[in-house]
């Protein structure tokens, strides 16, 4: 017998007899409450990350005003991004627009000043941002190394719950979840906001 | 000490140790305090919390009834999706195989993420043993890597260090192991955070093998669930060419929807906060990455078989009962010389390493004192069960084990060296209502040291209300 089949044979015994326990039905989402942009700011602002409400056609300016003030000369646009967005980012004087096509090595993205993205769902209740990889967020490792990211929600993707998001989301896709900037309380419980992930994130909601 | 938790003394012993190391009692009552505060504000956010609860228990219930079939479900999934999935019975054969695993890949340098389930196993020592070295990239795990030293909470590893220790053991040990603290460096927490993302950065973008736990894995999409804070999870997740995941058979929920109730339930009972910072998940090879599942037994299906016992498999590793238990605060992590430290240690630990039958993870060696002692290391207040996000009844668990393996003087022993009750008034009085509110798990007979004495004599029974609660009520019996 292999290790497999023996694992298999000593649940079946352990649980030989046993009460069986019927799965609960998946509870329903809550209904969505019309104050899921105002929430899904305001938790995320709880996480010590800059945040944005914009109109809708009025976010490319806030994307240049954010990229000024931080002062960021080499930023990565993921593929997919909508023309706007990448617009605002290559207007932006001194900028430098970094695709990845070829793709880059982790090397070259420790090299960039930060990355402008979209999201796959926002969640109002806990002021997450989901990323599925899809058009106009990238691989993974794009939203990773570098020190800065600018991400942008609009109003019709965000969930009022957890349970809302994971039902839309897929996966089969490679999901991030994103609640504030890196963080550690790993020394005396002080907190202190990024460690390995983008120190700064910053985001704009599209109304 | 050491890296390894074998062949420590009893929780006695240890306890007695700790209760006189005032940095670690300081430390302690500031995390497991700051902690608790955070837990009741975002629990009570939600009006759905005991909802949410019975849902969290009731869906871990339902895998556990249906282990084999779940799994069989997962490693369909995996598979599908490009994954390799590998069966491991015990300690010896997980290590074995991710040792051939990393070989296989030509490599002798690993990183890897905070893992309870490695750490149980002792899969660094067994990979050092072999010429591989694992890093961990934690920062309270590095800390305590670097300064050769034992984690003591399940959520700050390193709680019993304070920050100038931290610095000493950058400047000294950093060098040692890859690129060094800078030498100005203070013990401000934010520059000890970046000399660790220095260090640490070095290594993610040379790495090619990476090792992980999982918080979750669910068996009808094949896909397995990282919280983290750091990121350090993400660079291992994302950068290496290899990714192996080793974890529990428990650690299941049967539907992608089921993971709503523990993201709401786990980072609320863990680090008191609405959402941990980064959550990763994955399906198999993710983006072209060579993906490798190890499924670890090493004694869990000898705690599904026990009735009472088996509930402790539900267990999400929140630490959320450490963070209320009395006798941890005094004692710390380091007094129950386990992986799995304060309560869920006490009933988690012996029973993994089978209480009282001579089970292969016992690997015939019986039970150890310490194990014995580990039931005890406890005053059944019941704050455990009311915090525990899926509902483990602790102190039940606790009785059960007593009275299952006997053991002479391990309770008088645990008590008196954890000295933790009769010295403050309040935790006495708090002690005797709790006990009140459990008088249901007291058996008639006493297990252990009181055996030979109840043979023959009733356990007196615990008044449902103490006479300190009844003086108060009735001002002294004038009402
Ligand atoms: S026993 Fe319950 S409270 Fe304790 S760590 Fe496990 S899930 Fe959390």
């Amino acid at each position: 017998m292999n290790s497999r089949e023996r694992i298999l044979a000593r649940i079946r015994t352990a649980v030989a007899g046993a009460p069986e326990v019927a799965l609960v039905p998946a509870r329903p989402p809550a209904a969505a409450t019309g104050r899921e942009v105002e929430l899904f700011a305001e938790r995320v602002a709880d996480y010590r990350a800059v945040v944005h409400v914009a109109e809708p056609g009025k976010e490319g300016a806030v994307i240049a005003e954010a990229l000024a003030r931080r002062g960021a000369r080499r930023v990565v646009v993921p593929g997919g991004l909508p023309r706007e967005w990448e617009r605002a980012v290559r207007d932006h004087p001194g900028c430098e627009v970094v695709t990845d096509d070829p793709p880059l090595s982790a090397a070259e993205l420790d090299a960039v000043d930060g990355v402008v993205t979209g999201c796959a769902a926002g969640i109002a209740e806990t002021g997450t941002i989901v990323l599925d990889a899809g058009p106009g967020q990238g691989r993974r490792v794009l939203t990773l190394m570098p020190d800065y990211h600018l991400c942008l929600v609009r109003a019709g993707q965000i969930a009022a719950g957890v349970p809302q998001a994971v039902a839309a989301l897929d996966p089969a896709r490679p999901l991030t979840w994103i609640s504030g900037p890196s963080a550690t309380s790993d020394i005396e419980l002080d907190r202190v906001e990024g460690v390995h992930g983008p120190r700064t994130l910053e985001v704009i909601v599209i109304r | 000490m050491s890296g390894t938790f074998l062949g420590m003394p009893a929780f006695p012993g240890n306890a007695a140790a700790a209760v006189h190391d005032s940095q670690l009692r300081f430390n302690l009552r500031k995390a497991t305090r700051t902690i608790r505060g955070k837990r009741a504000a975002v629990v009570g956010e939600l009006p759905d919390w005991e909802e949410l609860r019975a849902a969290g228990k009731a869906i871990k219930d339902h895998t556990l009834r249906n282990l084999d079939r779940h799994l069989l479900r997962l490693e369909e999934a995996v598979t599908r999706a490009g994954g390799r999935v590998h069966w491991a019975a015990d300690a010896a054969e997980a290590n074995r195989i991710v040792a051939e695993l990393v070989e296989a890949t030509g490599e002798t340098e690993v990183v890897k993420v905070k893992s309870m389930a490695t750490q149980e196993i002792g899969l660094n020592e067994a990979l050092a043993e072999r010429g591989i070295t694992a890093y961990e990239t934690d920062l309270a795990e590095l800390i305590v890597q670097l300064g050769d030293d034992l984690p003591s909470h399940i959520l700050v590893p390193a709680i019993h260090r304070n920050r100038s220790e931290i610095r000493e053991i950058f400047r000294e040990k950093m060098g040692q192991w890859g690129r060094a603290a800078p030498g100005d460096l203070t013990d401000d927490p934010r520059a000890l955070a970046e000399a660790a993302r220095l260090h640490l950065r070095e290594r993610f973008l040379s790495s090619k093998v990476a090792i992980s736990g999982a918080n979750f894995m669910i068996a009808e999409t094949g896909t397995l669930v990282v919280l983290e804070s750091e990121g350090n999870g993400r660079m291992c997740l994302t950068l290496p060419e290899t990714l192996i995941s080793v974890v529990g058979i428990e650690k299941l929920l049967p539907r992608w929807q089921d993971l709503e109730v523990f993201l709401q339930l786990l980072p609320r009972s863990s680090t008191g906060e609405r959402m941990n910072p980064y959550t990763s998940t994955w399906t198999g090879a993710a983006e072209g990455q060579e993906f490798h599942l190890v499924l670890l037994d090493n004694g869990r299906t000898d705690v599904l078989a026990d009735e009472v016992g088996r509930q402790a498999l539900r267990c999400i590793r929140c630490s959320a009962c450490l963070n209320v238990c009395p006798v941890y605060e005094r004692v710390g992590g380091h007094a129950y010389g386990s992986v799995y430290p304060g309560p869920i240690g006490a009933i988690l630990t012996p029973q993994l390493h089978g209480m009282t039958r001579a089970t292969p993870a016992s690997h015939g060696r019986g039970i150890s004192e310490l194990d014995a002692s580990l039931p005890y290391a406890s005053s059944l207040c019941g704050a455990c069960f009311e915090a525990c996000p899926v509902a483990i009844d602790i102190p039940e668990v606790l009785v059960h084990l007593r009275a299952k393996a006997p053991h002479p003087r391990s309770e008088r022993l645990a008590m008196r060296a954890a000295g933790w009750v009769f010295d403050r008034p309040v935790r006495l009085a708090r002690t005797q209502r709790l006990g009140g509110r459990l008088r249901r798990f007291v058996p008639g007979r006493l297990p252990g040291p009181g055996a030979a004495w109840t043979d023959t004599r009733d356990v007196p029974d615990i008044p449902a209300e103490s006479f300190r609660d009844w003086w108060d009520r009735t001002e002294g019996g004038t009402r």
